[in-house]
Order: C-alpha cells, then structure tokens, then sequence
C-alpha cells in the first residue's frame, strides 16, 4: 500500500520557534547527537573539576599503583605508571576535538576563498583551481595526511597541519559550487548590472548563500577529523606522552591489552562516542537545515 | 562511448601525474637533510656532499623532478631504509593479502549495507529506520583499531571461536601445504582443493574482514536509503504502484535498481578509504599485507616505503574511480554525455 506523505502545515502560519522545536522532536537522532555533544563540551571545560586526580593527565607516576583494575577509586582503572584512566580520558576531550576545530578553521580558510575564486570568476581560474583540488582528492582522505605527518616529526602540530593539507580541497569543492549556482542567477546578473562591486558580490550574496551547506559540512566533518586525528596518534605520530591523547592511549594500552582491558577500552570508547556524538549531530542538522541533500520525506 | 573512455583515462592520467607531484613535493618538505639521514650520524661533510651527489640532491628541483618520474614510470620506486628490498618488489609480494582482505571486507558490507538500507527506506522514521541510521552512523564513527582490538580480545583471546591473528594456521603447512599462485591464500587453497587449508584462511578472514568492513557498511546503508527514497520519489515508480506491483517489486526491481549506481560509485570510494584502514587493522591481526608494511615503515620512519605505499595506495583508488566511471558510462549511456 502507498503510504500517504506527512502534510505539514505551510511554514509561514507557524511561529519560528514552534518550527525549530517541531523538527527537533520528529528528528530524535538529532537530538541525542546534540546532548552527547554538549556533554563532551562540558567534560572538556570542566575536566579539572570532573577529574580525580587532575595531575594524571600530566607527568604524574604513581608506580606502585600501576594496572589496577576499575574500582571505586579508579572507576576505568589505572594505566601502566599507576595514573588514573578516568582523568586522562576526561583530560582527553581537550585534545582531538580541538585539534577537530583548528584543522576545519584551516581547511576552511584555505578552502573557502579558493573555492569561491574558482565558481565565481570561472574561466582558467576555475579550471587551475579544480585541476589541483583533484589531485588531492585523488589520496583517500587519510592517506594524503598520514604520509605528511610521517615525514613530519611527531607533535599533535604536524597532526593539524597534516590533515588540513589533506582536508581543505573538500570545502573548495563544496564552495565552488555554491558559488558557481549562486552567480549563474538573475539577481547577481542584475547586481552587475548596477554597477556593484565584485567583493560586495561575494560577500552580501555568495558568501550568506553559502554558510548554510558550509555549516552543515563542517558539523559532518567533525567526527571523521576526530577518527583521522586518533588514527595518525594510534599510529604514534601525534601527540606524544604525557598528552591525555585518545588515539595514543589505545597504542600505549596495546601491550599491556591482556589481560588489563581497561587501557584500551575506556579511551577507545570515548573516541567512538565523540565521533558518533559528531557524526549525529551533523547528519541531523543536514537533514533539517539542507533539504536538498538530506533524503527525508 | 570511446570517446568518454578516452577522455575519462586521460584524466586520470593527468591525475596520477599530479599525484606523483604531490608526493614528490612531501619527500622535498621533510624538514631536516636526507643527505645527511643517508650517509648516517657520524658522517663528515665530504662523505654528506657525496651522498647529496648519488641522491642527485645536488641538481635542480625541476631535473630531480623528471628522474623522479621516469623512475617511477620504469618501475624504480626506490629501496626501503628497513628491508633493504625494492620497494615495489615489497608492495608486489604484500599487495595480495590486502586485496583479499579488503575485497572480502567490500562483499561483507554490500551484503549488510544493502539490505539494511533498504530496511530503512521502507518505513522512513519508523522505529526500525531510525535503529539502522544510529548502526549505520556508529558504523562511519568507529575507531577501526580500537574494534579491532577489542572484538581480537572478546572473540579469540576470550571466547576462543576464532583465531586472534595470521592468515592460517601455521601447523597445516605440514600436512596441507599452501601452493603460491596467486599470493591470495584463498584463492591458492581453492584452486588447490586443499580443504583444510581453505578452511583455515576462511576462518581466520572472519575477524579482520568484520572490522574493515565496518566503515564501508554504513556508508552503503546510508547511501541505499538515501537513494532508494529519492527513486521512490520519482514518476515511473508512482506508475509501478498503481499497475499494482506488490511493494516488494517495487522496492527490489525499480527503486533498487536506479540505487546501483551511486552504490558502486560508493564502493569505488570504500575501496580507496578501506585500502588504508587496512594500516591500522593488519598489524593488529598480523596479517602480512601493505598495512602491515605501511605501519612497519612508519615506526621505523622508512620514507622511501612510506611514499612507495601512498603512491601504490592513490594509483589503486584512482583506477578503481576509473574502472566504476567506465563501467557505469558502459551501462547507462545517460552517464557519457555529462
């Protein structure tokens, strides 16, 4: 049988507010992604106060106190110089989703200006533009930044660096489309027409026309950044010990894996639930903010 | 139709050159001089001038350029720091293992991916979609090592159903041994009728495959849903329900069949991304394939294997983009008109 579609009352007789609140409830991925997000948030600024003992995110040994299982006073357990799992987890979400917003500010501002230049200006521009961002999309996205940050020394530095080189050509693409469909409409024809400068253009109508789907893609790209990020540390190029680095901690956790499970699992599981927090949260947001690309009915 | 291949192949030439550019330009980025690596710690500053000579690091940028090419084009992509090997003979003898690993992992996850997507298309919303949207999105956000990890420890070290690691159990090569044809052992074991070695291989896929294939099956249960509602969208399937086509063929013979080509194009992509997952996977299972060897290089920071793998790794992805394009061009002519 066919299943008759949802009509939804027309937007305009529905204050703002009802409608935000209305997409939320009929989206309640969106909703928990959100909730986990904020409490990742709220971990990362309040870890000093969260944490037992704040001092083991740092240079702090305790040998003697060294792989004790989960316990009332170490509920993930101590690691292999005695610090506690639960601090440096916590500590933890200071790291990779930082390095998460400082490599997407890069790509962003790399990627963006390129990307507008090419689908505003057209021409050889375009073509010289779209030719290199081809190349690097050519990598599979963690390829390109793996081989930069092993010729790179080791620092959670060459991790950002690394995988902004490898991150921006996805928002020139994005970019120059938006900017591409943007200029080929009437309305800019006619701004031209009067006489309005190019940069006045791009900033009051291709750049605003632009943030949503920029918005969307930056909130989508979190998590794959934060996987990436802890992929490069699990492979030792990152963030070196002491840094409460997810991705490093699995690596150190490794040797001792069994039968001390707790080394890896807990810091493991936080990357799982940051990334799909993330991941949650962007998919919801395309879906309500970008019609076009998201499939619900 | 030739005309789009020849155009299509071109381009991905053109890309592969820009490619070899690009990984060309991260050699020449490594801060530090690999002059003085070469001739090792103690070295003079004659014997340096003289590494930097039979390096070539002495000529202009654009020359060094050219024999960087012309040795890649003739099959010259160095020698490992570690193995002291060609680098492309230690890619050759690795490759297989991967290819298995991954094209097994592919199968896993179109075969989880499409019928869960599908699923989810049937009743947008309902309770069953939005379960397999969370496992699909859980899928795309799992750190591949950790899983690796943790399900090694759960179901070999634990549970004992499976074995923690190696492609087969070494003991059969005594009474079962492996003849070497193709290098990918169940393929080998196959052709040889050798039961209980492909049994072997078989069982010892099963860890390291559900892992890789992690990432790929959510991506195409995602990607089928999407397309699947977005076909159910369009006229002929409307057409399709009121000739009164039970909703199971309208699903499986009309929506699905408009899903298979953005579904392969997705494939092409996987292929790419689960070719280097396999560097964070195989030395967990010790599975002796290029992500063995591509971690190996990394810790002992051996340039020359790290830049011959990424190489070999972005050449395969753009051929398996290649050979999707042509093949979908092939089928739907609508495609080489674009």
């Amino acid at each position: 049988m066919i299943e008759s579609p949802v009509l939804a009352p027309p937007d305009a007789a529905v204050p703002r507010g009802a409608r935000a609140l209305r997409a939320l409830r009929a989206n309640p991925l969106l909703l928990a992604g959100a909730a986990l997000v904020l409490l990742i948030v709220l971990a990362a600024v309040l870890a000093p106060l969260l944490a037992p003992y704040p001092g083991d995110a740092g240079t702090a040994t305790h040998p003697f106190a060294a792989l004790r299982p989960p316990s009332a006073a170490h509920p993930f357990g101590t690691d292999e110089v005695g610090r506690d799992i639960l601090s440096r987890v916590l500590y933890g979400a200071r790291v990779s989703p930082l390095i998460a917003v400082v490599v997407l500010a890069i790509a962003c501002a790399v990627g963006v200006p390129l990307g507008v230049a090419a689908g505003f200006f057209g021409g050889w521009l375009d073509e010289a533009i779209m030719r290199v961002t081809d190349v690097f999309l050519a990598f599979p996205p963690l390829l390109l930044a793996l081989a930069l940050a092993a010729v790179l020394p080791a620092s959670l530095v060459s991790v950002t660096v690394a995988i902004a080189a490898s991150w921006w050509p996805w928002y020139a693409r994005l970019l120059r489309g938006q900017a591409a469909s943007v200029a080929g409409r009437p309305y800019i024809e006619a701004c031209r027409a009067l006489g309005i400068s190019r940069a006045r253009i791009v900033f009051r109508h291709i750049l605003p026309n632009s943030v949503t789907p920029l918005l969307v893609q930056v909130s989508l790209d979190v998590g794959g950044v934060i996987l990436t990020a802890s992929a490069l540390s699990f492979l030792g190029l990152g963030a070196q010990d002491p840094v409460p680095d997810w991705g490093l901690m699995v690596a150190e956790g490794q040797g001792y894996f069994t039968p001390d499970w707790w080394l890896v699992t807990f810091p493991g599981l936080a990357i799982l639930l940051t990334a799909f927090a993330f991941n949650l949260l962007g998919d919801g947001l395309r879906d309500m903010l970008d019609p076009r690309r998201s499939f619900l009915p | 139709m030739l005309v789009f291949a020849a155009r299509r192949i071109a381009l991905a030439i053109g890309v592969i050159a820009g490619v070899l550019v690009v990984t060309f330009a991260v050699v020449h980025l490594v801060p530090g001089d690999p002059a003085a690596a070469w001739a090792g710690p103690h070295a003079t500053a004659a014997q340096i001038a003289r590494a930097r000579r039979a390096l070539g690091l002495d000529r202009p940028v654009p020359a060094q350029l050219a024999s960087y090419f012309a040795g890649i084009a003739t099959g010259n992509w160095g020698t490992s720091i570690h193995t002291h090997q060609p680098v492309l003979s230690d890619i050759a003898s690795a490759a297989p293992a991967s290819l298995e690993l991954v094209i097994t992992a592919l199968l896993l996850a179109v075969a989880a991916g499409v019928p869960l997507g599908l699923v989810s298309a049937r009743r947008p919303g309902r309770p069953a979609d939005q379960l397999i949207r969370a496992g699909s999105i859980l899928g795309v956000s799992m750190p591949i090592f950790w899983m690796a990890l943790i399900l090694q420890l759960v179901f070999a070290q634990r549970l004992r159903w499976l074995p923690a690691a190696g492609e087969y159990s070494p003991a059969l090569l005594f009474t079962h041994p492996l003849v070497r044809r193709t290098g990918l052992p169940v393929i080998d074991a196959l052709l040889a009728g050798n039961w209980p070695m492909l049994g072997s291989t078989l069982v010892h896929l099963i860890l390291p495959a559900v892992v890789v294939a992690a990432y790929p099956a959510g991506l195409i249960a995602r990607m089928v849903r999407a397309q699947v509602l977005d076909a159910l969208g369009e006229a002929h399937i409307l057409n399709a329900r009121a000739l009164g086509f039970p909703e199971r063929q309208v699903f499986g013979r009309f929506a699905l069949k408009l899903a298979w080509t953005p579904v392969a194009a997705a494939v092409a992509l996987v292929f790419g991304y689960s070719l280097v997952n396999t560097f964070l996977v195989e030395s967990i299972f010790d599975w002796p394939g290029l992500g063995s060897y591509a971690a190996a290089s990394i810790t002992t920071l051996d340039t020359p294997a790290i830049l011959g793998v990424t190489l070999f790794v972005a050449i395969a992805y753009v051929l398996a983009n290649l050979i999707v394009d042509l093949a979908q061009a092939a089928i739907d002519p609508r495609i080489r008109l674009r």
